[in-house]
């Protein structure tokens, strides 16, 4: 009891008196999901808008598939990423293995098919709202699709969160392509595993509260979000 | 006395213009209904025709189908002799009987139709739309906290800015008072003294007579009658129009066939 007591004090002395070691983890962890989560809405959004835009045959399981997707297990991801980018893979020539890129490409495959699927379910609806308007003016899909998804910004900004919040506190995927490796592709999920089986519990509970913060932070910027767009009537 | 289309369509060839709209033998049905049902109708460019008709008579659908929103099951649509195609429905606008506005400001919502024209032309016809409107004191606020009157006018003014040569108003002013009534109603007159064709559905009798130039008149799918207004206002020739008028409960609608 006073165990746990004694780590967690340690722990926040960690997060308060700024440890070099604790913080270039934050900044990684960050530089990735973040990196990841860019590029994941730069594929996802307007491929979730073009979805609900777009007629045509087999749209209905583009869209299942997206959904399924959703919910792909991190670690199958990071396999998948590892056998791509693993010396004797196609892409093995580049060399990125074990490296903060290939972290950051294998949480763009985990992020994208939700903030696509999370788009096209929201620009959906607006798009059956909109569609006799947009028709009537003989928008062209480009148009409809740069509207829609600036119409749907908030929406898409709740997506785009979302995305950040299953990339910075996944393990599966990354501990797999990067290989936790001291001072170059430490995450804080890899880092809070490494450290509890190696005992050392204090910095792994560290990384701990700095992620339920992170956790926090979102959820509050989601809320904020969803407030603002109702109240300006944007939702 | 019937022509084939293409012969029909060289008559017209030259010309810019719309006019004459001729409809011959036009149809939709859904699940088995007659929703439209062979409707033939020739307008000219000049006139306001209001249709009239009660509720589920097939109003809607009809503006749908001249504007090129739904695709007829038969029959033809020519506009100045020319199919309706993009190029056709470009020159024409629609107010929709619920008004569907941008999630944006009242300005965003014109300048949103007025993308082809240079920013400082651009400001200039919004600030002209909007007066017109009366909107000019909401020009920043977020369209869907408007009033439903101050939306219905930027929802004509954002119809008014493409300069179109085809109004079509779907019951622009059900469930406004009086005042936004007259409000509207002075800004189709305005549309319509630039050379708009307008036309409008409405369920108000009064507005009807203030505004008609011709009546048509449908019931269940079908054009009853099409008659200059004081002709149809002294005299309605079909009984369905005759109980639409007088308040009789009825027979309109398609359902019962
Ligand atoms: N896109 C559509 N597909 C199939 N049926 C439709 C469609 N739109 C309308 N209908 C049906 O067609 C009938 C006529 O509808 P419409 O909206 O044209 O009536 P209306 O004359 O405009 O009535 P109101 O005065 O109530 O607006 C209704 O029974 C409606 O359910
Ligand atoms: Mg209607």
């Amino acid at each position: 009891m006073s165990d746990s007591g004694s780590i967690l004090t340690l722990a926040l002395s960690l997060v308060l008196s700024g440890d070099a070691e604790l913080w270039s983890i934050i900044g990684l962890s960050l530089r990735v999901s973040l990196t990841a989560v860019l590029l994941a809405c730069l594929i996802g959004l307007p491929l979730g808008a073009v979805l609900s835009v777009a007629r045509f045959r087999g749209r209905g399981a583009v869209a299942a598939l997206l959904n399924a997707f959703m919910g792909l297990p991190p670690v199958v991801v990071g396999l998948a990423v590892y056998l791509v980018l693993s010396r004797s893979g196609p892409l093995g020539v580049f060399g990125l293995l074990y490296t903060p890129a290939a972290m950051i490409i294998a949480q763009t495959i985990l992020v994208t098919p939700l903030i696509a699927a999370l788009a096209r379910q929201s620009l959906a609806d607006l798009h059956g709202e909109y569609d006799e308007l947009f028709r009537s003016l003989g928008l062209s899909a480009t148009e409809k699709v740069s509207a829609l998804i600036w119409d749907g910004r908030y929406s898409l900004s709740t997506a785009a969160l979302a995305g950040f919040g299953r990339a910075i506190a996944e393990v599966g995927a990354v501990i797999i392509v990067g290989g936790n490796i001291e001072h170059v592709t430490r995450v804080m999920t890899t880092t809070i595993a490494l450290e509890t089986s190696k005992g050392n519990l204090a910095l792994a509970m560290a990384l701990g509260i700095i992620l339920i913060l992170l956790a926090l932070i979102v959820n509050a910027a989601v809320m904020a979000l969803n407030r603002t767009a109702r109240r300006l009537a944007y939702a | 006395m019937l022509k084939p289309p293409e012969e029909h369509a060289t008559v017209y060839s030259g010309g810019d213009s719309l006019f004459p709209l001729e409809v011959s033998g036009l149809a939709f049905s859904d699940r088995g209904r007659n929703l439209v049902d062979n409707v033939s109708l020739t307008l000219d460019g000049r006139s306001r025709t209001v249709i009239l008709g009660p509720n589920g008579a097939g109003k809607s659908l009809l503006m749908r189908l001249l504007h090129g929103l739904l695709q007829p099951t038969a029959g033809t649509i020519l506009w100045g002799g020319r199919p309706l195609d993009a190029a056709v429905r470009a020159r024409q606008a629609m107010v929709f009987q619920r008004p569907t506005l941008l999630r944006r400001s009242a300005e965003e919502n014109l300048r949103f139709v007025l993308g082809h024209l240079p920013r400082t032309a651009r400001d200039a016809r919004i600030t002209e739309l909007l007066a017109d409107a009366k909107l000019t004191d909401i020009r920043t606020m977020p369209a869907r906290l408007l009033s439903g009157g101050e939306q219905q006018r930027l929802a004509i003014a954002r119809a008014r800015a493409a300069d179109p040569d085809v109004l079509f108003l779907d019951e622009p002013s059900a469930s406004l008072d009086p005042a936004s009534t007259h409000a509207i109603e002075e800004l189709i007159r305005a549309i319509h003294a630039e050379g708009t064709k307008i036309i409008l559905v409405t369920h108000d009798l009064g507005q009807a007579r203030r505004l008609a130039d011709d009546v048509v008149f449908v019931s269940r799918g079908r054009i009853m009658e099409h008659q200059p207004a004081a002709d149809f206002f002294l005299n309605q020739r079909s009984d369905a129009a005759r109980a639409y008028i007088e308040g009789r409960l009825d027979i309109g609608t398609v359902d019962q066939s």
